[in-house]
């Protein structure tokens, strides 16, 4: 099913004009945020499609910078979001591409905070819903209408047993999961989604398995003011 | 979810001698491990907004970013003043509420989107002026929105509820059934009548192309809301009259999605044909983006 309850037709509440436009772009660019872990100094936004050719119109360059900067959809911010973004000093350029994305509604996003970045890839699918489809060059295929967990390790056999292991003795009850791999033994990543949000004691100990390199958590239920 | 079609809804409303929106309520409740008490709540903060963006719709300057629109709910609000409207004074509320909600969205203000922003006038529209009218508690309400919910779970399921997928049928075209399955159920319909009402409304905006001017939520989308909550308004009164839709619902839908399927590029969304290629559109894009900058033809 690709709408998976009563809120993600009902909902989200949001600042306009389009829900595909504005409000999926804002979660698209807080997926981006979520996935750095901070605040960053630079972004660089790459629009396709449709994103391309009506960004301004509604508001979708507003919209994605209200996102990188952890801003909810119906955050009344979003309209000043550009302006905001400038005065904490994060340095923000706008690309149209002419090719075609994965979807009519596309954008990839870059950001970059001293020598950490993050290269996300994400479509807006209806209804200020999301699918991120490329992170860091692995494909993926995620909502983040769920707690996410972006876990980089090296390709090895029993790693997904290992985590999996940490799921159940933590209480994570795994809605989805999916795995890309570089190569073989090379570079993979791991994508989690829960319906729970993550405990901290889940995460440490996912962060001490051997050839697990990095974990983002991507959670877009809770507030900015709540983290 | 345990259903899928609106027949499945309907059967499993009947069994357990449930409304749709009380069923939805549990539905929800399971499908996200949340209390009733919980996703009540948030539905109901969610009225909350509806309610305002009326309210701002009709008190605020609603002028666009573009500055195409803006305002007209006022319009029709003080035209209702001093002339009786043909559409006698409860439907034109309703569609002066329905312009309102789109009027804040168009000036990036806060609505929900129902399915989508496009669309979010017509359901607040519908609810806020018939529940000033019947002087129904919120409480009623929210049971409303979670029938309208399921309504839209199923369409968005087994077809489409975004202009650049389907057309403009999957935006206002499924808030107008939305709309017109809940206020049913709202006006003490049986789920089956509901059931009716949606695929009732839903043939009178099948093959509705999206074609918004300048790629913008605005012309003709904010019109088009207005004309929505009238729809929804006459589709449940054929269903409470007794009035049924002789093809399924669920086949309607699944008409919704063969001619959405169907559908030019050219008329889902993307602003390169109907009214945003007309002469008259092509030069308000001119205007917007200048010839050759951000240019969508």
């Amino acid at each position: 099913m690709r709408f998976k309850d009563v809120f993600s037709i009902i909902g989200p509440s949001m600042i306009g004009p389009s829900s595909s436009h504005t409000a999926g772009a804002v979660r698209l660019g807080r997926c981006a945020r979520q996935a750095l872990g901070s605040s960053p100094e630079e972004a660089v936004i790459r629009f396709y499609g449709s994103f391309a050719d009506t960004y301004m119109g509604h508001g979708t360059d507003l919209a994605i910078t209200a996102g990188i900067m952890d801003y909810d959809t119906d955050d009344e911010r979003i309209r000043d979001s550009i302006r905001l973004a400038a005065n904490q000093g994060i340095a923000i350029s706008f690309q149209s591409e002419l090719k075609p994305g994965p979807h009519p509604n596309t954008a990839a996003i870059l950001l970059r905070k001293g020598d950490r970045s993050v290269r996300m890839t994400g479509c807006s699918i209806g209804g200020g819903n999301i699918e991120m489809v490329g992170v860091n060059g692995f494909d993926v295929k995620f909502t983040a209408i769920y707690p996410t967990l972006l876990i980089y390790h090296r390709d090895r056999s029993g790693i997904l047993a290992e985590i999996t292991d940490i799921a159940k003795y933590t209480g994570i009850n795994i809605s989805y999961m999916e795995v890309d791999r570089k190569s073989r033994n090379g570079e993979a990543l791991t994508v989690i989604e829960s319906d729970q949000p993550f405990r901290h004691e889940a995460i440490a100990r996912l962060e001490l398995l051997p050839d697990v390199r990095e974990i983002s958590v991507i959670d877009l239920t809770i507030r900015e003011e709540a983290r | 979810m345990r259903f899928s079609t609106l027949e499945e809804l309907k059967e499993l409303c009947k069994e357990e001698s449930l409304s749709i929106g009380q069923l939805m309520v549990k539905e929800q409740a399971l499908e996200t491990g949340r209390t009733e008490i919980e996703v009540i709540g948030q539905m109901s903060a969610y009225y909350e907004v509806m309610k305002e963006a009326v309210h701002r719709g009709l008190s605020e300057d609603t002028t666009s970013r573009s500055g195409l629109t803006g305002k007209d709910a006022q319009r029709v609000s003080s035209y209702m003043d001093h002339t009786a409207p043909s559409l006698g004074a409860e439907s034109c509320t309703a569609m002066a509420y329905s312009l309102a909600v789109s009027e804040v969205n168009a000036s990036m203000g806060r609505i929900i989107a129902t399915p989508t922003a496009g669309s979010c006038g017509i359901i607040p529209g519908v609810f806020v002026s018939t529940q000033e009218r019947f002087r129904w508690e919120d409480s009623h309400m929210v049971y409303g929105l979670f029938a309208a919910g399921a309504i839209g779970y199923v369409i968005a399921n087994n077809s489409f509820v975004s202009g650049a997928e389907g057309g403009c049928q999957a935006e206002v075209g499924s808030a107008i059934g939305m709309a017109a399955g809940a206020l049913t159920e709202l006006r003490g319909g049986t789920p089956e009548q509901s059931v009716h009402a949606v695929g009732l409304a839903l043939k009178n905006s099948l093959g509705l192309i999206c074609d918004p001017v300048g790629g913008l939520v605005e012309i003709p989308c904010i019109v088009r809301n207005g004309f929505g909550a009238v729809t929804a308004l006459a589709a449940s009164d054929m269903a409470l009259a007794g009035v049924r839709s002789v093809i399924p619902s669920d086949e309607v839908i699944d008409v919704m999605l063969e001619v959405g399927s169907a559908m030019p590029e050219k008329h889902r969304e993307t602003a390169k044909g109907g009214l945003a290629q007309t002469p008259t559109g092509r030069s308000i894009m001119n205007r917007l983006y200048g010839k050759g900058g951000q240019a969508i033809t």
